[in-house]
């Protein structure tokens, strides 16, 4: 028993220093006005995250986020700057008081909601009680499959998962459809 | 990066490696954290790390773009495929029970065959994406 | 008291996130910082959902022998999905950035609205 509230304050632990990382970080981004610096803060946040995914048990998630957050979305930004040539964020001209407003009353609002939230981790909060007992109790039986990630993505919910592959096709088209051809209009000029 | 030696040993050397990775956690998907999710996107960043060290030119020679465009609906066909089967065969959209005559078997079948489409779709338009932006660079 | 911090404070972290990603969209002129702000907002979403799928002494959702309580899988599935999307959305994001920068030259937001109110 003494070894398992060992565990939990450990991970406490290991989750506030993450949290409070991501938190650092993102104050550096809405701080910092190099761009190539955000970028390189952004691709820290997304590996910190996943860090925290892990903590939280989701080790797929965590997979995923690292490869996705912390590796392509990165080297996409850091095209975009490439193509931009724009390295260096104007100075925002007025003192930006209504946003501020509007993020702490949101804000405030979001916060008071979390009183009626379950607490952290709470194993009988109504989130645990809809469809994981059955998910966890029933589908390696009915899947044979020992990751039940892959279980509910790939079979129980495989209708969703089909649309989530046509929405990444379709941003595909569009990004070909943007920016996949050459420089029609350029060359026109340049042959005028 | 085309003119440093080091990198362009390292690259060729890691292509393979990366390759592999992404093939074991494309097939390991059932056992262990992956899927066809991951495994497409760890495809496509070998194939990334390549580009970024030989040059577009030298990429788009290995994986031509139609070969890419061709891939990345071959995937969602796949993928609407194993539901048509499964229709046909007189159950449900994506009931895989049917694929076999084991039911379990036939779950295992289904989910192999749509995280393929799904790995196949989402490596093909994560490069095709990358390749966008690369050449946009070079017109 | 102490009971509801420590309940909540990864919730409060998120929410925290969550206004600064926004605060990013919605103060800052320039497109690609906007992006950042707008994945920051996502990645706090993603923070949320696996928070709440989270039980305490429990662990990761694969089936193996000594082990009973699992963190919900459910959440997990959403949000290994909603990552992969949200690359490609933000990929169509910058691409659209891209072809703003062409046609106009700029990608401050100010900028783009004084050329477009003196055509």
């Amino acid at each position: 028993m003494k070894n398992i509230t060992v565990t939990v304050l450990i991970d406490a632990l290991i989750d506030i220093t993450l949290l409070a990382f991501l938190a650092i970080t993102a104050i550096a981004i809405i701080h910092m006005r190099n761009l190539f610096v955000i970028i390189m803060l952004f691709g820290i946040f997304s590996l910190h995250s996943a860090g925290l995914f892990v903590v939280m048990d989701a080790a797929d998630v965590a997979f995923t986020e690292a490869a996705v957050g912390a590796g392509i979305s990165t080297v996409l930004m850091l095209a975009t700057l490439a193509l931009t040539k724009n390295h260096e964020e104007k100075k925002p001209p007025h003192h930006a008081r209504l946003p501020l407003l509007v993020v702490l009353i949101t804000g405030g609002a979001l916060v008071y909601g979390t009183y009626d939230i379950p607490s952290f981790g709470d194993p009988m909060s109504p989130a645990q009680q809809h469809v994981k007992p059955h998910y966890i109790e029933r589908s390696i039986e009915e899947t044979g499959v020992a990751n039940i990630v892959t279980a509910v993505l790939a079979s129980y919910r495989g209708y969703d998962t089909l649309g989530e592959v046509t929405v990444i096709f379709t941003a595909g088209i569009g990004v070909m459809l943007l920016i996949g051809g050459r420089l029609l209009r350029r060359k026109k000029q340049e042959d005028d | 990066m085309k003119h440093n030696l080091l990198l362009r040993v390292i690259a060729k050397y890691l292509f393979p490696v990366i390759a592999l990775f992404a093939f074991y956690v494309q097939f390991h998907g059932d056992f262990g954290p992956g899927g066809g999710f991951q495994a497409g996107v760890i495809l496509s960043v070998a194939f990334i790390f390549y580009t970024l060290v030989y040059g577009l030119e030298t990429a788009e020679q290995i994986i031509p773009p139609y070969v890419l465009r061709i891939l990345a609906s071959t995937g969602v066909l796949i993928y609407a495929g194993t539901g048509v089967v499964t229709m046909l065969m007189g159950g449900n959209f994506l009931d895989y029970d049917l694929l076999s005559l084991n039911p379990i078997e036939g779950q295992h079948i289904g989910i192999l065959v749509i995280e393929l489409g799904g790995g196949i779709t989402v490596s093909a338009i994560m490069l095709m994406i990358f390749f966008a932006f690369a050449g946009r660079a070079r017109s | 008291m102490i009971d509801i911090i420590f309940g909540h404070y990864n919730y409060w972290i998120v929410i925290f996130l969550m206004m600064a990603g926004f605060y990013t969209v919605i103060s800052r002129g320039n497109l690609i910082k906007k992006i950042a702000g707008l994945n920051i907002f996502q990645t706090s979403v993603f923070l949320l959902y696996i928070s709440i799928g989270y039980v305490s002494e429990g662990t990761t959702p694969i089936i193996a022998e000594g082990f009973t309580k699992y963190s919900n899988p459910l959440p997990h599935v959403l949000i290994l999905t909603a990552i992969v999307v949200s690359v490609s959305t933000i990929a169509l994001g910058l691409a659209l950035v891209v072809r703003i920068k062409e046609a106009y030259g700029t990608i401050e937001e100010d900028e783009i609205h004084e050329q477009d109110m003196s055509l």
